[in-house]
């Protein structure tokens, strides 16, 4: 292929110049990207220690015999906040990217659109990850007792749901332009986790909101995680999950789209 | 590479709604040329570019990058820029934004090297957001060079720098000019085209209004204007003055171009009866209405 433009001895630049493998995806790019983001101290508070805090803040609302299930459940229910927030945060990193033209900086460059977009969704993933693995350990060290194959099913749930809010970031991100998306962003997440149930049981809710929350993109990620530890797990919670991430993942898409084309 | 265009532009045309950015626009660009291109604000010099670029479609017309379609080009690493603003992200050091570029090419320039040829080695753990507008640009410069690209693209590379900023800029540009790399910049400064291109391409309004040597072009910007209020002035009598290039009049104003306005004035003030005499330098818009002999461009 790189052999159809001929050189000669005087072009002393790019001789042979090969695509990147991957369209450009790589490691390296990836490491830098996801240090960048845990640098970001707004972000590091919104993943790390407000999920924290608010497990101490709620895991005191239940008292008698089932003190330690609640609080397990207010733990699980913090660390699917927090990995909200994280993969959000993550995607929606590409609102700023936009805003500052280094989306255009990287056009300049050989990266393929689809390996952007994967690098995007893996440092939104492992911000979730950060987030569950976090609220874990704060939960375990405050006293949280859970069957070990319960804790690991609930954070890969929790963790792996969370996906959807990855999308949910890639969608807000190429809606609004904004290098502030996250102020924007972070309230639609808390109102999302509130009608998800995660910040009080849906039971404990009138029957109509318990119906609403049914359809927060929250919703589903909630019950899945917690299944391991209450049960529950429902086809509706399942396809609140998958629905949702198809739903925000085809509306990035388009989006991202309506982008590239608008040049 | 000999014989070969590293840009070949034909017909192009960019519309944005009832505005025509760029019209008609053709321009063949040698390798190993040095070129700039030099326009008022609103010329259609950024959009040009970003069509060379494939950043913008153009409406009609083809571009051409060393015989490829420019997202082919940039996918190659032929052809790299440096974008006028923005494009940086505030919370990576300087090192990490070129380390991360590097990382996307499949066989870039070490980053050490190019930190160095851009003059920026000392600032590497500096966060971007904290940087000067000159130190970005060289970062932008550093950059641009990962590839070792065969054609660099400057949008006006010194838009906002002080005079030493700019001249430290220019001065690695220039170091780095003796690889055989064909260069285009924009501007609109009229010294920068004249102290590094070796031809100047014209354009107001979207379209070409010259082409040629540095030199050539600058003489037509580098003289001088006469005004002078003179009743029944005689033409052919100014005209005939040594150094006149154009001799305009209007009702009683004549306006005379030239290029030895001492002895323009001279002649004025003792041979005729000439009142309200002013002298100035011909601007850039000066020399676009030589060069149009458009009338209608307010002075």
């Amino acid at each position: 292929m790189s052999t159809a433009i001929p050189t000669t001895a005087a072009e002393r630049t790019s001789e042979t110049q090969s695509l990147p493998a991957l369209g450009g995806f790589n490691l390296t790019a990836l490491a830098l990207e996801i240090r960048r983001m845990l640098r970001n101290r707004r972000t590091v508070m919104f993943i790390v220690v407000f999920p924290s805090l608010f497990f101490f803040m709620f895991r005191a609302s239940g008292g008698g015999a089932n003190a330690a299930r609640i609080q397990s459940y207010v733990l699980i229910s913090m660390a699917v906040y927090g990995a909200m927030v994280g993969t959000t945060a993550g995607g929606a990193a590409v609102a700023v990217e936009r805003s500052l033209g280094w989306s255009r900086q990287l056009r300049l460059t050989p990266l393929r659109p689809a390996a952007y977009i994967a690098m995007k969704v893996l440092t939104a993933m492992v911000l979730g990850l950060c987030a569950v693995v976090s609220a874990f350990t704060v939960g375990a060290l405050s006293g949280v007792r859970m069957a070990p194959s319960v804790w690991i099913l609930c954070g890969l749930a929790a963790w792996a749901c969370s996906l959807v809010f990855a999308a949910f970031g890639l969608f807000m991100g190429f809606l609004l332009p904004s290098e502030n998306v996250m102020q924007f962003v972070g309230p639609m997440l808390a109102i999302l986790a509130m009608g998800g149930g995660l910040f009080v049981p849906l039971q404990n809710l009138p029957p109509v909101m318990r119906t609403i929350a049914q359809f927060s993109p929250a919703y589903g990620v909630g019950v899945i995680s917690r299944a391991p530890l209450v049960g529950g797990l429902s086809t509706a919670a399942v396809a609140s999950v998958v629905g949702w991430t198809a739903i925000f993942g085809v509306g990035a898409m388009v989006l991202f789209r309506r982008d590239t084309a608008r040049v | 590479m000999v014989g070969m265009l590293a840009i070949d532009l034909r017909h192009l045309t960019k519309r944005y709604g009832n505005v025509t950015a760029v019209n008609d626009l053709s321009l063949a660009i040698r390798s190993g040329e040095i070129v700039a291109f030099l326009g008022p604000n609103g010329a259609g010099k950024t959009t040009t570019i970003d069509m060379i670029l494939g950043l913008a479609r153009p409406n009609e017309g083809s571009v051409e990058v060393y015989g490829l379609a420019p997202v082919d080009a940039i996918a190659r690493g032929y052809v790299s820029a440096v974008m006028q603003n923005g494009g940086l992200l505030k919370d990576f050091t300087v090192y990490e934004t070129v380390r991360y570029t590097a990382s996307l090419y499949a066989n870039p320039q070490p980053v050490s090297e190019v930190l160095e040829r851009a003059g920026i080695s000392h600032i590497a753990d500096r966060r971007v957001g904290k940087c000067s507008g000159g130190e970005q640009q060289r970062l932008r410069f550093a950059m641009s060079l990962l590839s070792n690209p065969r054609l660099l693209l400057l949008d006006e590379p010194t838009a906002g720098m002080d005079v030493e900023a700019r001249r430290e800029f220019w001065s690695a540009i220039r170091e780095d000019a003796g690889r055989g790399r064909t260069v285009m910049f924009a501007t609109h400064y009229l010294e920068e085209a004249d102290a590094y291109a070796d031809r100047i391409v014209l354009v107001r309004q979207g379209s070409i209004v010259a082409d040629g040597t540095t030199a050539a072009v600058k003489s037509m910007a580098s003289g001088r204007t006469v005004r002078a209020t003179v009743r029944n002035a005689d033409r052919d009598a100014l005209a005939a003055l040594g150094g006149v290039t154009s001799v305009e009049l209007r009702g009683d104003t004549v306006l005379i171009t030239c290029t030895d306005s001492d002895a323009v004035a001279r002649h004025l003030l003792t041979k005729t009866a000439a009142s309200d005499l002013e002298i100035t330098a011909n601007s850039l818009e000066a020399a676009f209405m030589a060069l149009t002999g458009d009338a209608e461009v307010p002075a």
